[in-house]
């Protein structure tokens, strides 16, 4: 158990067990991949002449 | 208000009594709405049914818009709302973050649903689930949406406060469990889902009450579905996570692995919600780098997460099956799996159901060029009646068998009925998800009242075999329809009759989790799971059929460019 | 142990994964990237792609568009439906322009096979779905949108243009043609 305590919780593991860094992640992600993106490319359609 | 801890003397679960409370009240707003909704999905078949054509087509496209709203939003929120309760303070076993805070969430959301409902029943908001703009529905149509979004988004606010808690007051050791990190990747898409329904129904609700002149129909079903299909990805991870739940519950069975299912998880909190991108592949205007990106969930990473997870749980389930002896040969754990007990055998329909014909058909349709083979057919409807009603629903409706004696303290009436749903059920919405995909091959659209189009000047006649699918459709969406009813009667008979059951200890503080201590030298060597691989090597073949089946489809089409 | 309690082991990251599970991660890996490479594949190999060249316009612009080119090409009028559609023959490579409205499809256009038009979609007042059959073709129709798809006949025939997006009570008799020669 003791040397157990030691052993440093790997990066990843702590990411996963951070639920307000993947609220975070999970928001921005689609956001800008998703909503930011496809009203950009909407509001670049031109204009028929 | 006062916090007190009931443990339940079946399932040996910790409940917070104020939560346990609010849980029982969503779960039951959320059966009304299924009930709502399921005679609505009548109305539905029955008029689709080319030789019943039941309903008049004012009343269909009414009847019709209530379908959608009250299942894909009403029923499955109000009953994910009460899973993120659960996940949350009984799994943790500690107390759930400002009740008074929950009871006002639960109140919004009943309010905006009803006033929903009765803006649609008055007949002068039939603009389906998905509202398109510029057809306009009444003010309060799109306002009962918003009050309902705004509940539920204090309710996943109050989810995370709960795991705040849970930490402060160290009612567990270590990370949260997996069915709870399910439960926060549905939270997380949820409030992705209801801040995008924010943004648009907000000016269409000013739009409808003449603040607005227009709203941009392209940029409008953007957005929107930025609500309407992450909406369902709530469904999916909920829906997993009570797989997980199940196979924890019924077996005993433990994860293959922490870190592949919670990375699984992850995948699909950064990825799934890109998915909103299927409903636009035939649109004009976006281009193919966003369409390719989006609809692929930046490629495909979210599609492998649910191949994982599709694994994983009957993995875990042969793991914990051969550890009791059921060795023999590929499939003898699968046999003597408990086939009569409803919550299991919902579950395992469900997931086979979700993947062969709602995971397949769905990766098929976000191609982006196949796309164009089933937009706005009736495929479509086939597909999500795979994944929301299959994949979804009948996982609840499995769940809720096992809430009926531990969440309601009473005990289930009828246990033979209980014994037959999940095949009587799941199967005939298998059919009908098949049929209608069959349907939507042939072009046959959705939302549609007459598909011999009477009054046409120019009548399309449709083949024979899309009018035969369609009345198998009526008549297994009947089945399904039946036999969900007696479900919902069921389930209402057993709270209001059933043997009441003893409460068990009630304590005014919480009892912290304890884990057995880990073996020592590590757990022993998990058996192999050689019955699972073949199952998901004969998904993949069938899987990887059916894609190229259809590139080969549209390759015959005129050339397009 | 299990899915409903926390991991057992304070660090489970490191945990190794069963041979069988990570066989089928990697499998399903590849197959993902397949997928992915499968449709930018096709819009350098294949024939179908949807094209994303799309104007904004207004519903007067477009509609005068649509009215020259029936203006200049009609051939006769059709005897299918009391509303006397025009039957408009445009010549090979030209802009051809297609109204979706409550509740029709107009104007009727003649093509020939294996020549190529410029087929413009928008709505007049809802959306629409254009659904050329029995092709199975499905396409988004938006108003104030000009969406400009190449469009190539690979056969002879009556085709119909069903609407398969709602558009209100006379949805379903919103039916087009286009004939192909």
């Amino acid at each position: 158990m003791a040397d157990q305590q030691e052993e440093r919780i790997p990066v990843m593991q702590q990411v996963l067990d951070n639920p307000f860094l993947l609220l975070f992640l999970g928001i921005t992600i689609p956001t800008v991949l998703y909503v930011l993106w496809g009203v950009m490319e909407i509001a670049n359609i031109p204009v028929a002449r | 208000m006062t916090t007190t801890y009931r443990i339940c003397p079946r399932s040996g679960l910790q409940f917070d009594t104020n939560a346990e409370k609010l849980m029982r009240w969503h779960a039951v707003a959320g059966v009304l709405s299924l009930l709502v909704g399921g005679i609505m999905a009548l109305g539905v078949i029955l008029t689709r049914w080319p030789a019943v054509k039941l309903l008049e087509a004012d009343v269909f496209y009414m009847v019709l818009t209530a379908h959608g709203i009250d299942m894909l939003i009403f029923w499955i929120i109000f009953f994910e709302m009460a899973v993120l309760l659960f996940a949350s303070s009984t799994l943790l076993r500690c107390r759930m973050a400002t009740p008074k805070l929950g009871w006002v969430s639960f109140w919004l959301m009943a309010i905006g649903a009803i006033m929903t409902n009765v803006a649609i029943f008055q007949g002068e908001s039939s603009v389906m689930f998905t509202s398109y703009v510029p057809m306009q529905a009444k003010w309060h149509f799109y306002l009962g949406l918003i009050l309902f979004a705004v509940g539920a988004l204090l309710t996943c606010f109050i989810f995370l406060g709960t795991l705040v808690v849970a930490k402060a007051e160290k009612t567990y050791e270590g990370s949260i469990p997996l069915v709870t990190f399910g439960a926060l990747t549905a939270c997380i898409i949820a409030i992705f889902t209801i801040a995008s329904g924010a943004v648009i129904l907000i000016p269409t609700l000013l739009w409808s009450l003449g603040y607005i002149r227009e709203i941009d129909s392209l940029m409008y079903r953007t957005v929107w579905w930025a609500l309407g299909h992450s909406s369902q990805q709530i469904n999916v991870s909920a829906h997993v996570a009570i797989w997980y739940a199940i196979a924890a519950i019924v077996f005993g069975a433990k994860p293959m692995s922490e870190k592949v299912s919670r990375s699984a998880y992850f995948l699909y909190i950064l990825f799934l919600q890109l998915a909103s991108a299927h409903h636009l592949l035939s649109d004009p205007g976006l281009g193919s780098e966003w369409k390719v990106v989006n609809t692929s969930y930046f490629m495909y990473f979210a599609v492998l997460a649910s191949m994982i997870h599709g694994m994983t749980v009957p993995g875990a389930i042969e793991q914990a099956q051969r550890l009791k002896g059921y060795n023999k040969g590929l499939f003898e754990w699968l046999r003597k799996a408990p086939w009569g007990n409803p919550a299991f055998s919902s579950m395992f329909l469900s997931l086979i159901g979700f993947g062969f014909l709602g995971g397949i058909s769905g990766v098929m349709m976000g191609a982006e060029q196949l796309n164009m083979l089933i937009h706005n057919t009736i495929y479509v409807p086939g597909h999500f009646h795979a994944t929301v009603v299959i994949g979804t629903t009948l996982a609840f409706m499995g769940l809720t068998y096992f809430l009926v004696p531990v969440l309601f303290k009473r005990e289930l009436l009828f246990p033979g009925y209980a014994k037959m749903f999940p095949y009587l059920f799941g199967l005939s919405m298998y059919m009908v998800a098949l049929v209608m995909m069959g349907a939507g091959t042939l072009g046959v659209a959705r939302r549609h009242w007459d598909m011999a189009f009477a009054g046409s000047p120019m009548a399309y006649e449709w083949p024979g075999a899309a009018y035969l699918m369609m009345g198998l459709t009526g008549i297994f969406g009947t089945i399904a329809c039946v036999s969900g009813g007696l479900w919902i009667l069921q389930i209402v008979f057993s709270l209001l009759f059933g043997k009441k059951l003893e409460e068990g200890e009630m304590r005014s503080t919480p009892i912290p989790l304890t884990l057995p201590a880990p073996t020592p030298g590590g757990a022993a060597h998990p058996p192999a799971t050689p019955g699972t691989m073949v199952l998901a090597l004969i998904f993949l073949t069938s899987f990887i059929l059916y894609y190229f089946v259809n590139w080969k489809y549209l390759s015959s089409l005129w050339s397009m460019a | 142990m299990s899915a409903i309690l926390p991991p057992s082991e304070r660090v489970w990251w490191n945990q190794p994964i069963d041979k069988l599970e990570f066989t089928w991660i990697a499998i399903a890996l590849v197959w993902s990237l397949v997928m992915f490479a499968m449709m930018i594949w096709w819009h350098i190999f294949g024939n179908q792609n949807l094209a994303n060249e799309t104007y904004k316009t207004t519903k007067e612009m477009y509609a005068a568009k649509t009215q020259a080119v029936v203006d200049q090409y009609t051939v006769r009028t059709g005897d299918e439906a009391e509303k006397q559609f025009p039957i408009v023959k445009p010549p090979a490579g030209s802009d051809i322009y297609l109204i979706g409205r409550l509740w029709d499809w107009w104007p009727v256009y003649e093509l020939e096979h294996g020549k190529t038009y410029k087929l413009h979609l928008s709505a007049m007042d809802y959306m629409h779905g254009f659904s050329l059959q029995p092709q199975n073709i499905n396409i988004q129709v938006h108003p104030n949108y000009d969406h400009v798809i190449k469009i190539t006949p690979n056969a002879a025939g009556i085709y119909s243009i069903v609407c398969n997006e709602y558009c209100g009570i006379g949805h379903h008799t919103m039916v087009g043609r286009m004939y192909v020669k």
